[in-house]
């Protein structure tokens, strides 16, 4: 087993150190070593979105950045977006329209919302549909998914 | 048996109540579990389409640090030629084990050989590398009329084919042979005016769930498995465990974890039964999941076909007769859903005189799963484009033809039985006065076209348990997974059985253990069956309700009735209680309540749609723009309307998919080069408009809110539809899926 | 008395019979008087005194669980038909 590394990180607002090895991704790291299985395994190579974090304020899929290049770095994940008492705009928006149905693609395309949502609050379908063209979703047909952010961006 | 009264909760869009675990992240799916201990699975898969196994040698791999089991299908239980009755249907042993892990051969690339137990992922796929295989390889058959051919190599010598308990001579890779007739087919095309004959080609396509396969498995010191993973169903993985590892089913329990996905491919088990032999060579839980190229290579997809359709017509557009030829792919062992397919070729029409042959044939591919309506969609692309094609030819609009020969009550299906009631009728006469139908669509290049669909939606059995809460609300106990919002579509019928409101039941999918016998979420049941067994048991409790209130108030229980939440004494004393009231008094009655409902209904009650789609299609490129979508639907009673939608348009975008992009590319050696979402083209939102769905409710006699099925029929019009719609814009007719830019071109003399 | 829709494939043992008219209470006793008039109908339709795995029964057009015991009404209308199932299908021996 190769050396593990230790790495200090900001996730959701807190200091966190863990050890991975080098050849760990952070969608590792998060799910088996810090146990925050939101971010989901779809495809481990970019190409579905299931695993989308926010990093450092950009939208990354966490199966293709390492673990220990989160080092100084920091992370929001769908478990830091609601308040203890108060589900995010988008998460309501998901819920109201009925915007998932088996719900795994769902933490990524929430995640993939906000980052859109912060650069661009007023986006038209299209910009939504361009946006959101990285995260696959098998059971929605997207309709509802779309739908849903562009109320949560009304409602923001 | 139809409550016509108005609902008070059937209809309402609720939040459903796994909502707010599954946008916060906190739901558990499969892959989420966590024991302490945990060794991770990996699986050894054959590089080779077609070969013989001549040895296994594991000794490099056990001796890598950290390598704690490894296992091969010699640690399977001999399955002898048993015939295992699974529930869904009688399934060989033999080749259900050797699809778990293959024997004597491989008969796909991809096939399961053996699989590793480690302390972390990375170490188990690394001790898979070092496994050594010798393989004896022998030439691949891919492509269902090869693999008929009498000289094809053969996948399994002992195949004979049979002809409904008629066995051939010669060995074969076709292993059955159905056939349907009605009428005298001679006379009927003698009839017809006009006579269109075409052959299509369909493509081998993946489900395509997100969420890839995984199991953990755990054996306890007394023999005790537990096995927690993603299912379509709990009790089909217990059966299909126990019949694997011929372990009895009371020392097996499977909890369902939420599932991402399945669309009919996580029913079958892949690496379940892997999970439980590694678990109970280390002692240990193991996990086991797959990467995508498993899933696309070593899970089921559903299969390529081969379809040849001719039907005939009088001038005035009536169908004299019909005429099919279906061979479908079964992949590596038999069991292709060409049955289904044959069954719902022509069924949105009635024909007097009909004849359907349907072959289910073996070739080096994975063993096909079912996918949304098996077979069925298959099977419309032809029939659906040949019925476009009579239309115009005889100058009539293609959905008057399908009004003028559609299916209603009391008509005979192709394969027998009397259509039931059924909406048909109304699904085409909702898209015809659809504004979609009429907009304008003039330019140059774009097309519209449309294409029906049937499928038949099945029972089957279901549990319900209902415990009674003291503060009026209810804790609803079921076992279909809940893979599309049916908690809610099931709670929501106990609700409205009980006068309370959806958000007053709290419905929980648990283990095997805990609740009766429930068939998988699959076959569009769930809503359907479970909501069935949902209603049985809300009407249990109510009874037993009524009971305590006669108690309460010292009267009969014939004079208590019991309307909008509130039971009253009839008959002399004016006594009223609320249903929550009377939960806080059920110590002082007589103790807790608890409803159960068992069904096993045989009235499913088919279902229809009419798809309306428009294209744009890129001269240059080949490429296929969606433009618009309506899809019109009979759901018989949306219970819960927006998942209703949900199922239209998810379906209606797998379609999309099979239609434009979707196809396992194989080389000649039998390999998939595409095997990654990269490759394997999924439609992304980018790649569509919204898809208006439009439900119309036929009401089902055969359930008590009229419910029918919705989950598959969406994805059986798409294809045709958007074949009819390119032949609309650039007047040729696309007789292969997937119609994707190359073969547009080729089609339009471009390259 | 029950009629029996005779898949076109069993039709050689009838003669080119499409539906014949028999007595019998459940699929069983259906089973049993067919095999009188047409011998060799029953081993096409049962294995060990069952249905044949991959056949379903229909009874009025309603798919039932495929049990010979299945009783039947005095003027049912009974399908032999594949079972629609995903499961892989039943070898030949
Ligand atoms: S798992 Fe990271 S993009 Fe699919
Ligand atoms: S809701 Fe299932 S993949 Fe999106």
């Amino acid at each position: 087993m190769a050396r593990r590394s230790h790495v200090q990180t900001t996730i959701n607002g807190e200091t966190v150190e863990f050890l991975c090895e080098p050849r760990q991704s952070l969608l590792e790291v998060l799910r088996d070593e810090l146990h925050l299985t939101g971010a989901k395994e779809g495809c481990n190579n970019g190409n579905c979105g299931a695993c989308s974090v926010i990093l450092d304020g950009r939208l990354v899929n966490s199966c293709l950045v390492l673990g220990v290049e989160t080092e100084g770095k920091s992370v929001e994940t769908i478990e830091g977006l609601a308040a203890p008492d108060k589900l995010h705009p988008i998460q309501d928006a998901f819920l109201e329209n009925a915007a998932l149905q088996c719900g795994i693609c769902t933490p990524g395309f929430i995640m993939s919302a906000k980052a859109l949502l912060e650069q661009n609050p007023n986006p038209t379908e299209h910009e939504v549909r361009y946006w959101l063209a990285g995260n696959l979703c098998r059971c929605t047909g997207y309709d509802k998914i779309v739908r849903a952010v562009l109320d949560a961006a009304a409602a923001e | 048996m139809l409550e016509n009264k108005e609902h008070k909760v059937i209809g309402t869009r609720p939040i459903r109540h796994d909502g707010v675990d599954k946008v916060t992240g906190r739901a558990l799916y499969g892959a989420d579990f966590q024991a302490a201990g945990l060794l991770h699975g990996r699986v050894l898969r054959s590089p080779h389409a077609h070969a013989r196994i001549i040895s296994i040698d594991t000794s490099r791999a056990e001796a890598l640090p950290g390598v704690k089991g490894i296992v091969t299908a010699k640690d399977i239980p001999d399955a002898g030629d048993k015939i295992a009755d699974l529930g869904e249907g009688a399934v060989n042993l033999k080749y259900l084990c050797d699809n778990i892990l293959a024997s004597d051969k491989v008969l796909y690339k991809g096939h399961a050989v053996a699989a590793v137990a480690a302390t972390n992922p990375h170490i188990a796929e690394e001790a898979c590398t070092l496994i050594d295989v010798e393989y004896e390889v022998l030439p691949p058959v891919l492509e269902v009329r090869q693999a008929m051919e009498p000289d094809a190599p053969l996948l399994h010598e002992h195949i004979r084919t049979t002809s409904l308990g008629e066995t051939a001579e010669e060995p074969s890779n076709v292993a059955s042979h159905i056939q349907h007739k009605l009428g005298d087919p001679e006379k009927g095309f003698a009839a017809a005016d006009i006579v269109v004959e075409r052959e299509f080609i369909t493509g081998t396509v993946h489900q395509g769930y997100i969420e890839p396969h995984n199991a953990t498995a755990h054996y306890n010191a007394d023999g005790q498995l537990t096995i927690w993973c993603s299912t379509q169903g709990a009790f089909t993985v217990r059966e299909q465990v126990a019949e694997i590892l011929q372990y009895p089913i009371s020392k097996i329990k499977v909890v369902p974890m939420e599932i991402g996905g399945g669309f009919g491919g996580k029913i079958s088990v892949y690496i379940k039964p892997v999970a439980a032999l590694l678990a109970k060579k280390t002692g240990k839980p193991v996990k086991v999941l797959m990467n995508r190229s498993d899933v696309f290579e070593g899970t089921g997809p559903t299969p390529a076909s081969f379809i040849r359709v001719k039907m005939g017509a009088t001038k005035e557009g009536k169908i004299t007769a019909a005429e099919a030829y279906l061979a479908f792919e079964a992949g590596a062992y038999p069991g292709s859903p060409v049955g289904p397919g044959a069954m719902c070729i022509f069924a949105p029409y009635n024909i007097e005189h009909v004849i359907i042959d349907g072959y289910d044939v073996v070739v080096n591919k994975p063993k096909t799963a079912p996918y949304r309506a098996p077979g069925a969609p298959n099977a419309a692309f032809g029939s659906e484009t040949v019925v476009d094609e009579i239309a115009e030819k005889l100058g009539i609009d293609p959905l008057e033809i399908r009004l003028l020969n559609a299916a209603k009550e009391g008509d005979r299906r192709a394969d027998g039985p009397v259509h039931p009631r059924i909406g048909c009728i109304e699904t085409v006469e909702a898209a015809k006065a659809h504004p979609h139908y009429t907009a304008p669509n003039g330019k140059k290049h774009h097309g519209r076209g449309v294409a029906s669909g049937y499928w038949f939606n099945i029972g089957l059995e279901s549990s319900v348990t209902i415990n009674v809460n003291s503060d009026g609300t209810i804790n609803l106990i079921e076992g279909s997974t809940d893979i599309g919002g049916t908690r809610a579509s099931i709670a929501m019928q106990a609700a409205e059985v009980l006068g309370i409101s959806a958000e007053s039941v709290n419905p929980s999918v648990v283990d095997t253990n805990s609740v009766g016998y429930t068939a998988v979420t699959g076959g569009s049941r769930t809503t359907y069956a479970t909501g069935y067994a949902a209603y049985e048991a809300a009407q249990d409790v109510k009874r037993q309700m009524i009971a305590r209130a006669a108690i309460l108030w010292e009267v009969d229980e014939a004079n208590v009735q019991f309307a909008d939440g509130e039971f009253s004494s009839i008959n002399g004393k004016e006594e009223q209680i609320s249903f929550r009231d009377l939960c806080g008094r059920l110590g002082e009655t007589g103790g807790p309540i608890v409803g159960s409902g068992t069904v096993n209904p045989g009235g499913a009650g088919g279902a229809y749609a009419t798809h309306v789609v428009d294209v744009a299609v890129d001269e240059e490129t080949g490429k296929v723009d969606i433009l618009r979508y309506t899809a019109v639907q009979d759901a018989g009673k949306a219970i819960h309307p927006s998942y209703v939608e949900g199922q239209i348009q998810g379906g209606a975008v797998q379609g999309i998919g099979w239609a434009l992009n979707e196809e396992y590319i194989y080389n000649d050696e039998g390999t998939m080069t595409n095997a990654s979402f990269l490759d394997y083209r999924m439609p992304t939102c980018l790649d569509l408009p919204m898809i208006d769905a439009v439900i119309v409710e036929v009401p089902n006699p055969g359930h008590p809110y009229g419910v029918r099925g919705v989950g598959e029929v969406p994805i059986v019009p798409p294809m045709a539809a958007i074949a009819n719609a390119i032949y609309d814009a650039i007047g040729i007719r696309m007789t292969e899926l997937p119609m994707s830019p190359d073969r547009l071109l080729k089609a339009m003399g471009k390259i | 008395m029950p009629i029996v829709a005779i898949p076109s494939l069993l039709r050689n043992l009838t003669n080119g019979e499409e539906s014949i008219t028999v007595p019998g209470t459940t699929i069983r006793e259906v089973i049993d008087n067919l095999e009188v008039r047409y011998p060799g109908m029953k081993a096409r339709l049962c294995e060990d005194d069952r249905i044949k795995p991959g056949l379903a029964v229909y009874i009025n057009g309603l798919l039932t669980r495929g049990s010979i015991l299945e009783s039947v009404d005095a003027d049912a209308e009974i399908h032999f038909l594949p079972a629609i199932g995903g499961g892989m299908a039943a070898p030949s021996h």
